[in-house]
Order: C-alpha cells, then sequence, then structure tokens
C-alpha cells in the first residue's frame, strides 16, 4: 500500500496533557479511568457521540455502567466471535475508548460456535425475549420510582418504632443510595442485552443493499427498515393530539398569550371546566411520554420534558396553528407503512435471481425483527429510567445541600459515585451521632474547583483520537455504534491542505439543498436562539428536539449516522439533513451563510 | 410501403427496422417520441426491383471479396451512385409524399431521415452507426433525396464489409427509413437506466448538455452528470459541468457549433423536476423491454415536453457473468456472521 510521505499520526495518550490548573479535577475521576503508560501502544477515539461535552464525576457512572455493561454482553454473554468489549479513559473531562479486539483464529472459531448458540437462539426467540425485556424494564422503571425521597426525619418516628423495624431512617439513605445506583448499571445490563445483536442484524441487511446496489444511499437503506409507529415519534404525536385538543375544547386562545408554562398551567386550572378537562389531557400525554430529555440522556443537566415543560410547550402554538388552518397533525401512518413496503418490493424487483430474492427476503425479515428494539429501546433507557436516576440524585443533592455539604442540590453531580456514597455516609454517621457532618467543610471548595476544570476543559479543543492507528478497524461494536472506519480515520487526519476549506462532508440523511442562517446550538439552552427558516448546526440531535423540527429549514450534526436521531427525524420532516460532519460546530461559525446537500452529505459555508 | 411510429411495434422490425420498430414500439407503450413515418422495406424492395429491371445490384455484393479493399470500395461507389441516382417509381414517389404532407400537416418542421436497417439494433450484432441518418431535413424534396441516400449507405463501404463477413444472406438484407419530425433541443442526452461505473440498476445515469444531443453524443462538450435513485428518485451525484459549445440547427439543414452563452455554461441544463420527468420515463421504458436500457433523449425547446429518440438495450453490464451477492440459507440467523463473523478480515 501506497503510503504518503509524511503520514500524520494521532498524539499518544501520554503527550495528551492535563489542562493546568485542573489536575485536583482530573485526580476526582476513578484510578482505572487515567491514562497509564501501556495506553499508548493502543488506539483510542474520543466519543463525542455519546458525550460531546466534558463530564461531571458523577456523569461519568454513566460511562462506567454503560461499558461494563456493553463488555459482558460481547465478551461473555453472546461471545461476539471478534470483539470483546470497549475500554474506557478519561481527561479533561472527555471520554475516550478503545476497542478490545479478538485477533487469534482458534479463539475467534471458539467463539464463533459459542456465539451460534447463543445469540441465534435470541434472533429465533426475538418477540419473546423482546415482550419479557418490556416487562423487565417496566418493572425496573416501577421499583425505581417505588424507591423513597431521601430525607432525615429529627427523631425516628414512632410508628417505626411500634412496628419494631428495627432499622433506623439513615440506613434508608444508603439503601435507596445503593439501589439507585444498582438499578442504573442493572438498565445498562437491560439496554445491551440486545443491542448489539440488533444492529448486527440490520447491518447485514445495509452490507447486502451495499452489495446489490452499489450505489444506494445510506437512507434509502434506512426508510426500508426504520419503524413507522416507533416509540421515539410518539412524545411529538402527544404534542400534536394536545394542540387538536386545545383547538376542540376551544382554549387555543390561551397559548398565544406568550405565557410560560406554569403561568399557562394555572390559567387553564382557574379557566373552567374545558381548561381542566385539556389538563387531563396533558397529565395522559406526560406519563409516560414527557419522560424524554432534551439530550440523550447522559448528562444530568439534560432535563426530562416533564422536568421543565417550556420546551414541549413552545412548539404547542405551532402547532396549534396548524390544527386551525386545517391540518390535522396526524401522521399518515398507513401510507408510510405502505410507501415502506413499495419501497422494499421496488428494491426486490431489481435483484437479478430468484436466490438473491429470497436471501433478500431473509435479512429484511431479520431486519424489521430486530429494529423494533433498535429504536425503541431509548425511549425506556436513556429517556424514561435515566430521568428517574438523575432526578434521584438530585433529591440526594438537595438533602445534602439543606445539610450545607452544597450551596446548591445540582452540586452533586460534581462528585463521583464514590464520593457520593461517602457523603451521605458522613451525613448518616453525623445523624446517629448527633454531631455535625464533616461535609460542609469539605465538599464546597472541591465542587467550585471541579465546576471551573469544567468551564475550563469546554474551551479546550481534544484531539479527535490517540495512538497508534490500525490498519484494519474492523471491530463490529465500534463500526456499528460509532461509524469509525479506516476511512473516517484518514479524513481526521487529513489536515485541510488538501481539500475545500469551506466545505464539510458527512453522512447524507435526507435530500434536499438548502441555503440559510447558520445557527450554533451548543447546547439544549440555546435552542429559543433558532430563528424560522435558520439552519441548526448541532453536536447530536435527539427525537426531544422533533418540534423545533418544524421551523429550521435543515439540519447539520457532528456525530451521527444514517440511522441517528437526527436523520430519521429529519425524513419524517423532509428536512435536508447532513449528519456525522465530525466538526460542523467548530468551522461553521454562528450566523454564517451555509448551504446543505443532504442528498450528498455536503455542507458548504458560503461567507 | 408506409407506416406509422404509433402503429409499429419490435415485431415489425422485418418490414421497418431495428429503428423503426424500437421507436414505434416506444410510442405504443405511451412513451413521447417525435412523430414520424416508416418507409418500410417493401418500398426498399419495389425500388431494387426497378432499379435491378436495367442491372443486377444484389448479385454483385453477394459475390465481392470482403478482403479485397479496392473491390469493395469501388462496387460501393457505383452502387450508391446508381441508387442516389434512380429515380423512384411513381407509385412510391406519391405515398411518401402524401406521408411527408401528414406529418407537416399542423406546421412546417425540418424531419431526421435516419436508416433503420433490419438488422440493426439487434442485441446480439449491433449494427449501430454503419447507416447514415440526415438530420434537419428542410423539404420534400430533399426528404425523397435522403430517403435514397439512406437506401444507398446499405452499400457503404463498411456496411458490405460487415455483412459479407458475418452470416447475413444478401437477399434478406432490406433497409427501411424512418421520417421523424426534429426536435429543436434546448437540452438533450443520454440516460442509462443502471449505472455504467458499477452496473448497479438502482440507479440511473443522466448526462445532457444545451442543444441538440449530437453534442454529448459525439464527446464534443462535457455534459452535466446525474445519478438517479430509479426508485426513490434521489439525486445522489450532480456533477454541473463547464458547457462550452451547444449544437443548433442550420436553417439550411445540418447542424452547426455554437458557444454557449457564458451566463448559462455553468448552470445545470436540467431541472430537478425534469430529471424526475425523465426517471418516469427511463423506469416506464426498462418495465416494458424488462432490462436495462441505453436512452437518446431530447428536452423540445418550444413544448418543454421530453421526447425519446432513442433506446435500446444496455448491452456492457448486461453481457457480465456477476456472482450472486447472496444465498438464502437454513437458518436467517447465519447471515449475521457477515457481521460478527470476522470473515472480513
Amino acid at each position: 500500500m501506497d503510503m504518503p510521505a509524511k503520514a500524520k499520526q494521532f498524539p499518544l495518550p501520554s503527550s495528551l496533557k492535563v489542562v493546568p490548573g485542573t489536575e485536583r479535577a482530573q485526580a476526582a475521576y476513578p484510578y482505572y479511568t487515567q491514562f497509564e503508560a501501556g495506553d499508548d501502544q493502543r488506539f483510542w477515539f474520543y466519543n463525542s457521540m455519546h458525550f460531546p461535552e466534558p463530564m461531571s464525576a458523577f456523569d461519568m457512572v454513566t460511562a462506567e455502567a454503560a461499558y461494563c455493561a456493553l463488555g459482558s454482553a460481547n465478551t461473555r454473554v453472546h461471545c461476539l466471535p471478534t470483539t470483546l468489549g470497549i475500554d474506557h479513559r478519561i481527561i479533561n473531562g472527555r471520554v475516550y475508548i478503545g476497542g478490545n479486539a479478538v485477533t487469534d483464529p482458534t479463539e475467534i472459531a471458539r467463539r464463533l460456535e459459542e456465539f451460534k448458540q447463543r445469540a441465534f437462539y435470541y434472533y429465533a426467540n426475538w418477540e419473546r425475549l423482546y415482550d419479557q425485556w418490556r416487562e423487565k424494564m417496566l418493572a425496573l422503571i416501577k421499583s425505581a420510582q417505588a424507591l423513597p425521597t431521601p430525607q432525615l426525619p429529627d427523631l425516628e418516628p414512632l410508628a417505626n418504632v411500634h412496628a419494631g423495624r428495627g432499622i433506623a431512617s439513615n440506613h434508608t439513605l444508603l439503601d435507596t443510595y445503593q439501589k439507585t445506583l444498582e438499578g442504573y448499571f442493572r438498565m445498562w445490563h437491560h439496554h445491551f442485552e440486545f443491542l448489539l445483536l440488533g444492529y448486527g442484524a440490520y447491518l447485514t441487511f445495509f452490507d447486502f443493499c451495499k452489495k446489490a446496489f452499489p450505489e444506494i444511499t445510506d437512507q434509502t437503506i434506512a426508510r426500508m427498515v426504520a419503524g413507522i409507529e416507533a416509540e421515539i415519534f410518539r412524545p411529538d404525536d402527544e404534542l400534536r393530539r394536545l394542540a387538536r385538543c386545545a383547538v376542540e375544547l376551544g382554549i387555543d386562545p390561551h397559548f398565544d398569550k406568550q405565557l410560560s408554562a406554569t403561568q399557562l398551567i394555572e390559567t387553564l386550572r382557574t379557566e373552567g371546566e374545558a381548561g381542566r378537562a385539556w389538563l387531563k389531557e396533558l397529565e395522559i400525554s406526560r406519563h409516560p411520554w414527557f419522560n424524554i430529555n432534551v439530550g440523550d440522556g447522559f448528562y444530568h443537566y439534560h432535563r426530562a420534558w416533564n422536568d421543565d415543560l417550556s420546551m414541549p410547550f413552545a412548539s404547542l402554538p405551532d402547532y396549534i396553528a396548524r390544527v386551525k388552518a386545517g391540518e390535522s397533525l396526524h401522521r399518515p401512518v398507513e401510507k408510510l407503512l405502505e410507501e415502506r413496503k413499495q419501497l422494499i418490493e421496488d428494491y426486490r424487483e431489481l435483484l437479478t435471481t430468484e436466490e438473491e430474492r429470497a436471501a433478500y427476503d431473509q435479512m429484511i425479515t431479520l431486519a424489521h425483527r430486530v429494529f423494533p428494539y433498535v429504536e425503541g429501546h431509548k425511549f425506556y433507557c436513556e429517556h424514561w429510567y435515566t430521568n428517574l436516576f438523575f432526578n434521584k440524585i438530585r433529591e440526594f443533592g438537595a438533602l445534602l445541600a439543606e445539610h450545607k455539604f452544597f450551596g446548591d442540590a445540582e452540586d452533586v453531580f460534581q462528585l463521583t459515585h464514590y464520593e457520593l456514597e461517602s457523603a451521605i455516609i458522613d451525613l448518616m454517621t453525623a445523624w446517629s451521632n448527633g454531631s455535625a457532618p464533616r461535609g460542609p467543610g469539605h465538599w464546597p471548595k472541591l465542587v467550585a474547583e471541579r465546576r471551573a476544570a469544567i468551564r475550563e476543559w469546554a474551551k479546550h479543543e481534544t484531539p479527535p483520537a490517540l495512538g497508534v492507528v490500525p490498519d484494519v478497524i474492523d471491530d463490529p461494536a465500534i463500526v456499528m455504534l460509532w461509524g469509525i472506519t479506516r476511512e473516517s480515520l484518514n479524513t481526521w487526519l487529513s489536515t485541510g491542505a488538501d481539500s475545500d476549506p469551506n466545505e464539510l462532508k458527512g453522512f447524507a440523511a435526507c435530500r434536499g439543498v438548502v441555503e440559510g442562517t447558520a445557527r450554533i446550538v451548543k447546547s439544549v439552552d440555546e435552542i429559543s436562539r433558532l430563528q424560522k427558516g435558520d439552519i441548526l448546526v448541532c453536536q447530536v440531535t435527539n427525537p426531544s428536539w422533533a418540534p423545533i423540527f418544524g421551523k429550521i429549514s435543515a439540519a447539520v450534526s457532528d456525530i451521527g449516522g444514517s440511522m441517528s436521531h437526527a436523520a430519521i427525524v429529519a425524513r419524517e420532516y423532509g428536512l435536508p439533513a447532513v449528519v456525522g460532519t465530525g466538526n460542523g460546530t467548530s468551522r461553521i461559525k454562528d450566523g454564517q451563510r451555509i448551504r446543505v446537500d443532504g442528498g450528498r452529505g455536503i455542507v458548504t459555508i458560503l461567507g | 410501403m408506409i407506416g406509422w411510429l404509433a402503429d409499429l411495434g419490435l415485431a415489425d422490425r422485418p418490414q421497418v427496422g431495428g429503428k423503426g420498430g424500437s421507436l414505434g414500439e416506444l410510442a405504443r407503450a405511451g412513451i413521447a417520441v417525435p412523430p414520424g413515418f416508416v418507409v418500410k422495406t417493401a418500398a426498399f424492395e419495389r425500388f431494387l426491383e426497378s432499379a435491378e429491371s436495367e442491372a443486377p445490384l444484389r448479385a454483385l455484393v453477394a459475390s465481392v471479396d470482403p478482403d479485397s479493399l479496392a473491390d469493395v470500395t469501388a462496387l460501393s461507389q457505383q452502387l450508391r451512385a446508381r441508387i442516389e441516382a434512380a429515380p423512384l417509381p411513381q407509385d412510391l414517389a406519391a405515398a411518401i409524399e402524401r406521408a411527408y404532407r401528414k406529418l407537416n400537416e399542423s406546421h412546417q418542421a425540418a424531419v431526421a431521415v435516419r436508416s433503420s436497417a433490419t438488422t440493426e439494433d439487434a442485441a446480439d450484432a449491433s449494427f449501430a452507426g454503419l447507416q447514415d441518418t440526415y438530420l434537419w431535413v428542410q423539404n420534400l424534396e430533399q426528404t425523397l433525396d435522403k430517403v435514397r441516400s439512406c437506401w444507398g449507405s446499405l452499400y457503404s463501404v463498411a456496411s458490405i464489409t460487415y455483412r459479407r463477413r458475418h452470416p447475413f444472406a444478401e437477399r434478406d438484407v432490406a433497409m427501411a427509413v424512418v421520417v421523424q419530425t426534429m426536435v429543436d433541443a434546448r437540452t438533450a442526452g443520454v440516460m442509462f437506466t443502471r449505472s455504467p461505473l458499477t452496473g448497479d440498476r438502482s440507479v440511473m445515469a443522466i448526462e445532457g448538455s444545451w442543444g441538440l444531443g449530437s453534442a454529448v453524443v459525439g464527446g464534443e462538450v462535457t455534459p452535466d452528470r446525474w445519478v438517479v435513485g430509479k426508485i426513490t428518485g434521489e439525486i445522489s451525484v450532480r456533477e454541473i459541468s463547464d458547457k462550452q459549445i451547444r449544437h443548433v440547427p442550420l436553417s439550411e439543414g445540418g447542424i452547426q457549433s455554437v458557444a454557449v452563452d457564458e451566463s448559462q455554461r455553468r448552470i445545470p441544463c436540467m431541472s430537478d423536476a425534469e430529471l424526475e420527468a425523465l426517471r418516469v420515463i427511463g423506469r416506464k421504458v426498462e418495465r416494458h423491454y424488462g432490462r436495462p436500457q441505453d436512452i437518446e433523449w431530447a428536452v423540445d425547446r418550444h413544448s418543454g415536453a421530453i421526447l425519446l429518440l432513442q433506446s435500446r438495450p444496455e448491452t456492457v453490464w448486461s453481457s457480465r457473468e456477476v456472482a450472486p451477492v447472496g444465498r438464502p440459507v437454513d437458518d436467517p440467523s447465519l447471515h449475521v456472521l457477515k457481521i460478527f463473523g470476522g470473515f472480513n478480515r
């Protein structure tokens, strides 16, 4: 193979320095997540897909719990023949990950036999196991909801004493915390029970299509597989339903008054039967469908619609206006299903032999079988459960703040999960002994230091990858989940000397060409800056952003493939979109005019 | 002796030649083609009969030595001169005149006079390009001349040599002539109903440029190029090139190459809506024939209508043996080993 004369390399982990002044904040992360000397021999990449912003000490539990569950599913449960789990390291609040490939042919052969007995069983019994999965998840959610609000009474309630409970309330704190943490780790095991197998079956069909139709676009294959009635559309569907309800009940004028969500609810509550009827409908929608957060659920500050109604309410006036203009706002499910069926049949007809058609039928059937899980699990895991989890931790934050450990309940997220347990035990002990807890003298300074460190880290760009570049990347987990290939690494390595500095390439997510003003939205708080017709430029989007898709004219994201949520929602809205540009949010400047060519996956900066 | 395109089909090829049959087949399938008629092989036979009453013609061809270029050239010159000078039998001239007048009933338009040999455009032995086509023929008199020129082109050096080297019986070789209204094209080009690069049957490759299609077919201009999803209509490739020249008809007949206006050179010569219309036409033609096609098309400058000038079976990829992309397996789960099994390693 010809190598360029000056092959560019990624920096070694050992050359990546902790930002000066943040060393103590860096040291707070567990020892097993710190880079060590041997790590220079391996290849690592920055997981900006899931963790695009520096992670606070507590939020890192998501990386830990997720990789623990992903690894056990791959390595020991399903026994993927060629790959084990994923190691993670943290520097400057950024999560770097590296896969563990299996290369020994004998070991691959051994694991292959195991895989057939395990994974094939899942494929053969998918529906039953998935039904069972949903039951498990709902039970897990129920048990998380049943956990008590952590609190410490002055004296143990008399009822507890007379009941002979024999356990004091301070123990309940530890019990609740440990169950909260245990539940989160358990949830991630459920999350990965089917995920890789699901992606694998989808990619099998994808691979077949790319061979049979070398010039087929990714989004066409995605359209053949994607579910029509998937849970990801439900929250937005509920908003549309509420808009129709508001018009039917004749309370729609209240939505034009620029009231805050709280003011609006208060107005409706006092405004007679119709207002209260709508609020009843709102409650039906909220539980569970507003348990969707405004991010990917990996950061504590990605709050759920249920916790902050301003996001869902912001789109109601527009939906109401459309209902009044005569639109039904119903998703044409039957029509969409029919279109998908036709698309699959039309491509089938293009195959040249009956043999190929039979193989195609088997693969699309398998892909359709697994895909409800691939699309549906996120609502239960990353949204509903994660919201419950972070809110429970928030309750601990409130209790600790009440006892002067912190100035603000949100400070709790600056502690690692180990540190939080120690703070809880500190409080338990002090309550037991009738003495003052040590926390108030210990945590405030550390919390301030860590908050400052995160602000500092956010100012520094971090390399997309570190260490030795492998010749081949065929780790199915990494290719599937992160879309990383040797080709994409070469793109990361290219300086731009041989490429147009005004052009960004990504995945073509939804066709159409649009020019407009770029609005860089780096966090959810900035969503309100979007004006009608703007082009959204963001790191990653998720289903809860769907309502704003009615407002923008195109979308560009740093992260994501053709099956990412941004891509699915963009196609649903017929909005030109380019996803996975890598660095759109840093190369495009806010307010610049850009052209998005969603059919080709190209974004051009016009100036 | 005359047949109208709209009434013809592939089955009529022995009487109307490959081009006539193919255009008729398109017209009958509901595809817009420029209106026209075919001077059938019976007319050729009638003409030849009249010419051979003075001196033999076919017998000379059947006995010439194809390896002697000098002999073939001399014979070709002699026969073509004879054919072009021979008077048309009265009944034949009258039939062509009636058809010509009918074609030009609504408005006086230039016509294309195109050879349509009975051996031409056969998928297995392509005669394409061996016979003549005359564009922008202005009036009846010229049309009658060009019909004879087309007949004469059956006796070109290349045609005679080709025929003598292949197993065609000279008495079975006949020539029909298509007389068709010219399209004054705003844009014209070619379309393959599969990818010429990868053979992918799910896309169509469209190339087009300003003016008449001859500039594209003759390679005199780098055309705009699009790849369109056959089923989805998605435009996955758009290459808009600098189109420096275009072909335009000359008032006295024939074609002229002129510079494209600066403002037009780098803009797409087809709108997305036109590409979509072309996709639908291409798919219809392909379905009609049951195999990928190689199509010439034009957009009428005045009406904006898209017309097909020709459609032939695609031959390059169709003749390749391709290993099946996949086979059914007893347990569908086995398919996933392509992804998980490390077989790509």
